[in-house]
């Protein structure tokens, strides 16, 4: 498969793109929800709006009434996110869960999926304890309780958590915290009883929830694939949510990139406009050289995990931490070439900082994805 | 089964069949490569049964069309050839700049007769070509050059100087740009072929860091060139220059080999034993950037082939391939430690990887340097402002 769009996904890139640019614009949604103080992060009607376009659906089967294509238009849509740094549920909901859902028994994707494709039901995805992502180890336990499980313990940054009508929580149900064996995944409702959020507000304006499970019930039929045999389901809807937020990352290296190289054709300074200035130029050119192969692994990532391809999880690590570094070089270099005026909150420049380092944490940093590199690798 | 299927199956059992253990092995370095030419003597038996069987194949130019050497392989079968040489480590059977370099250019600009003529005699190896374009005082801003041809009618006699010519004592011929308008710099150049044996060209090897010559000094003394053995148009060689350059930028930054650079932290992991952990989170991130910039090769080569390139990309690719091989053996390097150094010993490979550590300097200089390179991205890429 050729390492660009065809004809159909090009289409899709130019509605996606309109779309982002008139609904998702940063005044319309970021700052409005942000200036507002909202609970959310974000506004439903958008998340309706994106529902009417077909957007919510991408990655759900058309036999659960979805439109059944891959991790290359779900990228497409989050890079046109990205780039106008538009606040959704589409990662969380439309990606990840989805992913995890799509592995899911016929009781629980008819329970969901409707709702998120429709645009009135919002997920979130608890995997991480700790500051730093660390999925190898789950110390969250899930006991056998009745027919059900008894779900205990704390998870951190779940994005959204608070929004959420349902949560996919990754669990221990056998074995020592750092086994690969044990987990299991459950599809946790909002109001389930011992269910807590301590909703906290990040750098970028997004909400995201520290969630204390006290001995929360759950049915049998909460879980999503098999017991004790979760890893590979959360491993694959982990490996999801790192490209997606690779291609997020792209779309707001673009556009912070975008901002600052336009700005470098207006702005005089010394009698001259500043992009007539070598060392600039220099710095903008590399700049757009990291931008160009971040995009081009981000695809090639997509591209695997689509065809189910053995190395496709090795590449959405190479996506995360490439684009890691790109989108950081991006948002440095737009904030410092902007001078004064970037430092200041009327200018947008800081902003697509912000969403930045929420996003290069988010599902493991560059270093965490490099690490992982070579562990892949052997060494 | 799919033709593009039943291909690959072919090409796979015609690689299994042709190919030998030893030229499944990586080259150690430029010298180990075949490049053919009329004084060109093979390193081993496997080196010539493997050139001589993708000869026959066509397969040292497989997308040429077969009039001209090549298999006339579709480009969705060239790059199955590519995959499947990738896969065994298969080398290239034929090292030459007359693949790289001057093939793309004669495809496009040259005359029938000239196509027939010398893309035949690079396909099968027979002609080692070089390349005269740098002039001392003419680098990086190539339009300046001063060699001249004056016109005698059915002749020029070509005077001047060139520089940095890869194996010019070793080749059969070359391609050069020489001035023939002194009034207009750039639509004052033509692009010329000549036989090195001619009276009045002489070369004098450079000796480098590395401790290799791979480039000489050439000299043009009143050297007599047939008025037929041009290029595109009189006084339009700067036509045929900038679109081979952009080949051979292509070239150097390593594009078209999609798993050149990838991987090495497992490889130098193996050679070094244990590794401090600062040495391994650097070959990671080398890695990183490494795999990604293979997926920015294929992505570039796929678009290149329906025109969906930017002109200028292949200034971003040189650019950015440059940087990272140098970086590549600066880790070589660290991780071989005081092995590495040894100039000539067994251990080191006879110095190679010293060696190649220090040619790779080379590539962020020749076919353009890096800032060059930045500057056209910054003007024609990103649009900035001349200054």
């Amino acid at each position: 498969m050729p390492l660009y769009h065809d004809d159909d996904q090009t289409m899709l890139a130019d509605t996606a793109s309109q779309f982002m640019a008139e609904e998702g614009a940063i005044a319309k949604q970021l700052r409005h929800w942000r200036d507002r103080e909202c609970k959310d992060g974000f506004g439903h009607a958008l998340w309706k709006q994106m529902a009417e376009m077909g957007f919510t659906g991408i990655l759900v089967p058309e036999a659960d009434g979805g439109l059944g294509m891959g991790h290359v238009e779900a990228g497409i849509v989050l890079e046109e996110i990205g780039r106008n740094l538009t606040p959704s549920p589409f990662l969380t909901s439309s990606v990840i869960a989805a992913s995890a859902l799509g592995q899911a028994s016929d009781d629980l994707r008819g329970r969901y999926l409707p709702g998120l494709i429709a645009g009135d039901s919002v997920f979130a995805v608890a995997i991480d304890e700790g500051a730093k992502h660390r999925p190898e180890r789950i110390a969250t336990r899930a006991e056998k309780s009745g027919n059900g499980f008894r779900l205990s313990g704390r998870k951190d940054f779940v994005v959204q958590g608070a929004s959420a009508d349902m949560i996919v929580v990754a669990a221990r149900t056998s074995g020592a915290e750092d086994d690969a064996d044990g987990v299991t995944l459950f599809a946790v409702p909002k109001d389930a009883a011992g269910l807590d959020h301590d909703a906290v507000r990040l750098v970028d304006s997004s909400m995201a929830s520290h969630l204390t499970l006290d001995g929360v019930e759950l049915d049998g039929d909460a879980v999503i694939g098999e017991v004790d045999g979760g890893r590979e389901v959360l491993s694959r809807m982990i490996d999801a949510g790192r490209v997606g937020a690779a291609a997020e990352g792209v779309g707001v290296a673009r556009g912070a990139m975008a901002m600052t190289v336009d700005y470098l054709k207006q702005r005089k300074q010394f009698g001259k406009l500043i992009g007539e200035f070598q060392a600039l130029q220099h710095r903008a050119a590399h700049l757009y050289s990291e931008v160009e192969i971040a995009r081009a692994v981000t695809i090639k990532a997509q591209q695997l995990l689509d065809a189910g391809a053995q190395n496709a999880s090795l590449m959405a690590s190479v996506a995360k931490a490439k684009v890691g570094k790109a989108a950081s070089l991006a948002v440095k270099e737009g904030v410092q070439m902007h001078g004064g005026i970037g430092m200041t909150d009327e200018y947008d420049i800081g902003l697509y900082m912000k969403r930045d380092r929420a996003l290069a944490e988010f599902l493991g940093d560059a270093h965490y994805h490099a690490g992982r590199v070579a562990e892949l690798s052997g060494y | 089964m799919s033709d593009l299927e039943s291909f690959r199956a072919e090409t796979r059992a015609w690689l299994e069949a042709n190919c030998p253990a030893e030229m499944r092995e990586p080259a150690q370095g430029e010298d180990d490569a075949y490049w053919g030419g009329r004084n060109a003597t093979f390193q081993s038996e496997a080196q010539k049964a493997w050139f001589e069987a993708c000869r026959d194949k066509g397969y040292t130019v497989p997308a040429w069309p077969r009039e001209y050497g090549g298999a006339g392989l579709s480009p969705p079968e060239a790059k199955i050839l590519r995959e499947e040489m990738a896969r065994i480590n298969a080398r290239s059977p034929l090292s030459s700049f007359g693949i790289w370099m001057l093939g793309p250019a004669l495809l496009k600009f040259g005359t029938e007769e000239q196509k027939r003529k010398y893309l035949n005699e690079i396909a099968r190896g027979e002609i080692r070509w070089c390349q005269g374009y740098s002039e001392p005082g003419s680098g990086s801003d190539l339009v300046s050059l001063q060699t001249f041809g004056e016109d005698k009618g059915d002749h020029w006699v070509v005077n001047g100087q060139k520089i940095w010519t890869s194996y010019a004592d070793k080749a059969d011929w070359i391609f050069c740009l020489v001035r023939t308008d002194k009034t207009n710099k750039y639509q004052g150049i033509t692009f010329m072929l000549f036989d090195m044996a001619s009276p009045g060209v002489s070369t004098k090897p450079i000796l480098l860091i590395s401790g290799n010559s791979p480039f000489c000094e050439t000299f043009f003394d009143d050297v007599k060139v047939p008025k037929d053995q041009f290029v595109g148009e009189i006084n339009r060689g700067w036509d045929v220059a900038k679109y081979l350059l952009g080949h051979e930028r292509e070239m150097i930054s390593g594009a078209d080999n999609s798993e050149r650079g990838a991987g090495i932290g497992a490889m130098l992991k193996r050679q070094a034993g244990e590794m401090d952990p600062v040495l391994r989170a650097e070959l990671a991130m080398f890695d990183v950037d490494a795999l990604a910039f293979s997926a920015m090769g294929e992505k570039f080569l796929d678009e290149v082939k329906v025109g969906k390139a930017h002109p200028a990309q292949p200034n971003m690719m040189k650019y950015a391939g440059t940087e990272l091989n140098k970086r590549r053996h600066e880790l070589v390097m660290a991780a071989g430690g005081s092995a590495a150094l040894e100039w000539d010993s067994e251990e080191s490979r006879g110095g190679s990887a010293a060696r190649s550590w220090l040619r790779t300097k080379a590539n962020s200089i020749e076919g353009g340097t890096s800032e060059v390179m930045l500057n056209v991205i910054a003007k024609r890429i990103l649009e900035l402002p001349g200054a």
